[in-house]
């Protein structure tokens, strides 16, 4: 199978450098060589909390953010050379916002929204761009009457369907969906879910799905990577990287998940946090939180090594 | 049009709009008026006083028509206060877009020039500029736009800052639009409103600060009458003939005062923040107005909280949003009760009638009575309400920053809260708060107990908020959503400190959430709500494993769980109703696949047997 989007040592630094007078600025690693390969119609999910850097991995993959390292390679271009240039992207890969609101400008109507990929991804005219916007709202299961309200007038799920129609408007290969249906009810959840497995299913589409939800990547996708401070830990197929776990850090989300029918289970362990961001620990950022941490864990970030049957680990003691 | 009424609606702004109406009219019509040419000199007729013969108000020293004067004067002014106006909106706004848009060193370079600009003393820089051009009234009004660039130039800056990094902005990047198209079509139209704002508040003091250039004999040169030279002329006679003054002063002052009110009412009625009612101060207690007599309360020791049939309303002009339509609770000592529901189902509006918390206005709660201990709370004194607050009754909420002070150490808003209910010296509160602080589980409590809250991580805020919640000993704990914006392995952590509390103090609690996960592990019993009323009751276990509701069956349904493997959920269709237009019968009954004719007429009560009760005619079957 071919690629999709491959992605080579990605990295994402931020701040750093010198000041005017010299001194050093703190720096943030946000994502720290990230290698990662999507097959062509294949769903890829990326788990992971707060700051552990999908946002920042998802907005360098759509071409909104700067990587300070690595390469990016879609549909066998690489796109290194425009990075910076949102448009290029814009046509082999788009991305849906996780607040479907906020990513509607309040004063554009839908129509308006729907029209300026057509015009400036596809170069569309005016009644292609007519055909187009009709075949859109018929693909999210949205009225024709909607597209001349303003987008305070919908609810999160319609607005999370405008934003998937826009993504699509370009015809792009993949999409890139950051916490989709994390803003909105679980009912309204499933019904964003199927449409988005539908709409992969007839365009033949490839997903990035990032998400905090375990459970939700887990019923959507093919394959989940999981990301810990910057740094992917775990990957694996969806079907048992929750199930049987290789690296702790996975473990520890998949036993913390809420569940019916099983009893709480406290963390092990004082510190719950992350490290700091502007003083990072030298080697595993999990040591310090990790039961089966040993002195070699402390000293370098062990690099994900493969574990057979398409499972990989970036853990020196992996369960 | 709204926009329109609101201001009509504001009776100083609308004053002030005709006012101001009147006054253009009148300047615009100055040529088709019958009057005398303004810069004819007739010495004979100098200083005639108001209301003689020919000349209503009077003439000047020249013997020149004041009526006239101060008609083509006020005409004169108004342009050149406007046109200063705009041209400082324009020049201003442009440099604020592309200096928050672009951001970095272009941003760095214009706000520095624009500070600069704004270190002098604005009348000695409209003095300097009008020195290096020249007096005329078309430098006088450079000299006032340009001393009013930074003003815009700085708001506009702010705006466009928060507005360049919001995601919508993004979103066109992606839609294949950059740079000036994106200033143009994408920033600019949320800008508008706030010019428009900036513009209607700032235009009186231009037409001010024109009138002084002119007044200094900087602005329009004779004969040319405007406000500010009419003024100038006029002060060398204030004692003798006070007329010649008094009629441009009292003309400035109406323009002035007028466009301010206007300005004012533009600015409320435009500014979202304003028009959403953040300058209505809501009561210290919930309106109640109930519809009906007070059912009575039972006999016996009963449950800790029994709720009867509430009603809480929000009445929002001519529209009435039921959030809570008859909700019936009851919690025995030592319970904990999981309240679930979507967004909009009227679970944290039923949490915060219970201590009437509910903004009023607009929140009015029409029926019903909450008794805790007995007591009706709806009944209550303000004051007996507050000494439950907090002690008896406490909440834990969803966000630990917003419900935090920011500027207090945290130890400090414990110690406030225990004193807020006993008289306790304060180094024992003190020593208590640290202690509640070790009880959550704060490593390093009386070190942290120093921190303010922006200094400490999500899952130990949210710790911090259940100390506050738990420190003056409470009966009931309602919590509202308190892990939905947490991470998992820090949500465990905190579910488990609550479970841990409230078996080791025998505490009541009243747990909000939308996920079976967590109300399987923490509730013994469970509620489930929609469109305002529970639809299904029951022992968690028994609820979640066998749903008699359609609603809850197929709520359960749609959510995923870890280890099914990848799958397609059974969505609802639909949405829920709104809460101002509720159907009739069943509100859930669109959405419902079992929905026949009776579920759409009358009211269904919610009826069982044990502790299980539904609110449906066609309920689902138990398995045997």
């Amino acid at each position: 199978m071919s690629a999709a989007l491959q992605v080579e040592g990605l990295s994402k630094t931020f701040g750093g450098g010198r000041s005017l007078l010299g001194r050093a600025r703190p720096a943030v690693h946000a994502v720290e060589d990230v290698s990662l390969r999507v097959a062509r119609g294949e769903t890829l999910g990326i788990v992971g909390e707060s700051g552990c850097g999908k946002s920042t991995l998802a907005r360098m993959l759509v071409g909104l953010s700067l990587p300070t390292a690595g390469r990016i390679e879609i549909a066998g271009r690489d796109l290194s050379e425009q990075i910076g240039d949102p448009a290029a992207f814009g046509r082999l890969i788009q991305y849906v916002f996780q607040d479907p609101i906020a990513s509607l400008n309040p004063r554009k109507t839908i129509r308006q929204i729907l029209e300026a990929p057509l015009r400036h991804l596809a170069g569309l005219d005016a009644p292609g761009r007519r055909a187009r916007i009709s075949e859109l709202l018929d693909a999210v299961n949205l009225r024709a009457e909607f597209l001349d309200r303003y987008p305070h007038e919908f609810s999160g799920g319609q607005a999370q369907r405008i934003g998937i129609a826009r993504a699509l408007a370009a015809e792009p290969r993949i999409l890139v969906l950051d916490e989709p249906v994390s803003a909105l009810d679980v009912s309204v959840q499933a019904q964003v879910l199927n449409l988005l497995a539908d709409l992969r299913a007839r365009l033949d589409l490839t997903y990035l799905f990032i998400s905090h939800d375990l459970a939700v990547v887990e019923a959507v996708s093919e394959r989940i990577a999981v990301l810990y401070f910057g740094r992917l830990v775990e990957t694996g197929p969806a079907a048992e990287i929750f199930a049987r776990p290789r690296h702790p850090y996975t473990a520890l989300l998949a036993a913390s998940a809420p569940q019916v029918g099983r009893p709480l289970s406290p963390p092990a362990g004082e510190a719950q946090e992350l490290p700091d961001p502007y003083a990072p620990p030298p080697g595993c950022a999990f040591a310090a939180r990790c039961p089966r941490a040993e002195a070699d864990c402390r000293a370098a970030p062990p690099p994900l090594r493969p574990m057979g049957g398409g499972r990989a680990a970036a853990c020196l003691h992996p369960l | 049009m709204t926009t329109l009424r609101l201001i009509w609606r504001n009776r100083l702004a609308a004053f002030g709009g005709i006012v101001l109406c009147a006054v253009v009219v009148v300047a615009l019509l100055a040529p088709l008026l019958p009057l005398p040419d303004p810069d004819l000199t007739a010495p004979a007729e100098r200083l005639k006083p108001p209301f003689s013969a020919g000349a209503l108000l009077g003439t000047d020293h020249l013997g020149r028509d004041l009526l006239s004067r101060l008609i083509w004067g006020t005409r004169l002014s108004l342009a050149v206060g406007i046109a200063a106006a705009v041209i400082a909106a324009a020049i201003g706004s442009t440099i604020g877009i592309i200096a928050g848009f672009r951001g970095g060193r272009i941003d760095n370079l214009l706000m520095r020039g624009i500070d600069m600009l704004m270190a002098f003393p604005y009348i000695l820089l409209a003095l300097a500029i009008v020195a290096v051009l020249g007096p005329g009234l078309v430098n006088a009004l450079y000299a006032v736009a340009a001393v009013n660039v930074p003003f815009f130039a700085r708001n506009i800056r702010g705006v466009t800052v928060g507005l360049a990094h919001r995601e919508f902005v993004d979103a066109a990047r992606l839609s294949g639009k950059s740079g000036a198209r994106l200033v143009f079509t994408e920033i600019l139209p949320n800008v508008l409103p706030v010019i428009v704002i900036a513009m209607s508040t700032t235009i009186g003091w231009m037409i001010l600060e024109t009138a002084g250039l002119s007044f200094l004999g900087l602005g329009s040169q004779p004969p040319q009458a405007d406000l500010g030279s009419m003024l100038g002329e006029g002060r060398k006679l204030l004692i003798t003939a006070p007329h010649a003054s008094i009629v441009p002063g009292v003309m400035i002052f109406l323009i002035v005062m007028s466009v301010n009110l206007l300005g004012d009412g533009v600015r409320d009625a435009l500014d979202p923040r304003l028009r959403s009612g953040a300058l209505s101060r809501p009561a210290a207690a919930t309106e109640v107005r109930r519809k009906a007599a007070t059912p009575a309360a039972g006999a016996g020791a009963g449950p800790l909280l029994a709720v009867e049939g509430l009603e809480t309303e929000f009445q929002v002009g001519a529209r009435v949003y039921r959030a809570v339509g008859g909700v019936d609770l009851a919690i025995a000592p030592g319970e904990c009760l999981g309240l679930i529901g979507e967004s909009g189902s009227g679970k944290s509006v039923t949490a915060l009638s219970l201590l009437r918390l509910v903004a009023s206005p607009p929140g009015v709660i029409t029926a019903g009575a909450v008794r805790i201990g007995g007591e009706d709370t709806l009944a209550m004194k303000p004051e007996a309400l507050r000494r439950i607050r907090g002690a008896r009754v406490s909440y834990i909420f969803q966000d630990p920053l917003g419900t935090l002070h920011p500027l207090l150490r945290v130890g400090d808003q414990l110690v406030e809260a225990i004193r807020a209910h006993a008289p306790v010296p304060r180094r024992a509160a003190w020593a208590r708060a640290v202690a509640m602080l070790e009880r959550v589980q704060i490593p390093n409590a009386a070190a942290r107990a120093r921190s303010y809250p922006h200094e400490l991580s999500g899952g130990m805020r949210q710790r911090v908020g259940i100390a506050l919640a738990l420190v003056n000993d409470p009966e009931l704990v309602i919590a509202d959503e308190p892990t939905t914006a947490l991470d998992v392995t820090v949500q465990a952590g905190i579910l488990a400190i609550l479970d841990g509390l409230r078996r080791e103090r025998g505490l009541s609690l009243l747990f909000i959430t939308h996920d079976f996960g967590v109300v399987s592990q923490l509730c013994d019993r469970v509620a489930v709500m929609y469109a305002g009323r529970i639809v299904e009751t029951g022992p968690t276990a028994e609820v979640l494993a066998a749903p008699r509701h359609p609603y809850t069956r197929r709520l359960i349904a749609c959510v995923p769980e870890i280890g099914a493997g990848r799958r397609r959920l059974e969505a609802i269709p639909g949405l829920p109703p709104p809460v101002d237009a509720l159907p009739e019968g069943c509100a859930f009954a669109p959405r419902c696949d079992k929905a026949a004719e009776r579920c759409r007429t009358g009211q269904i009560a919610l009826e069982g047997s044990g502790d299980r009760a539904v609110r449906c005619l066609f309920p689902e079957e138990v398995p045997a």
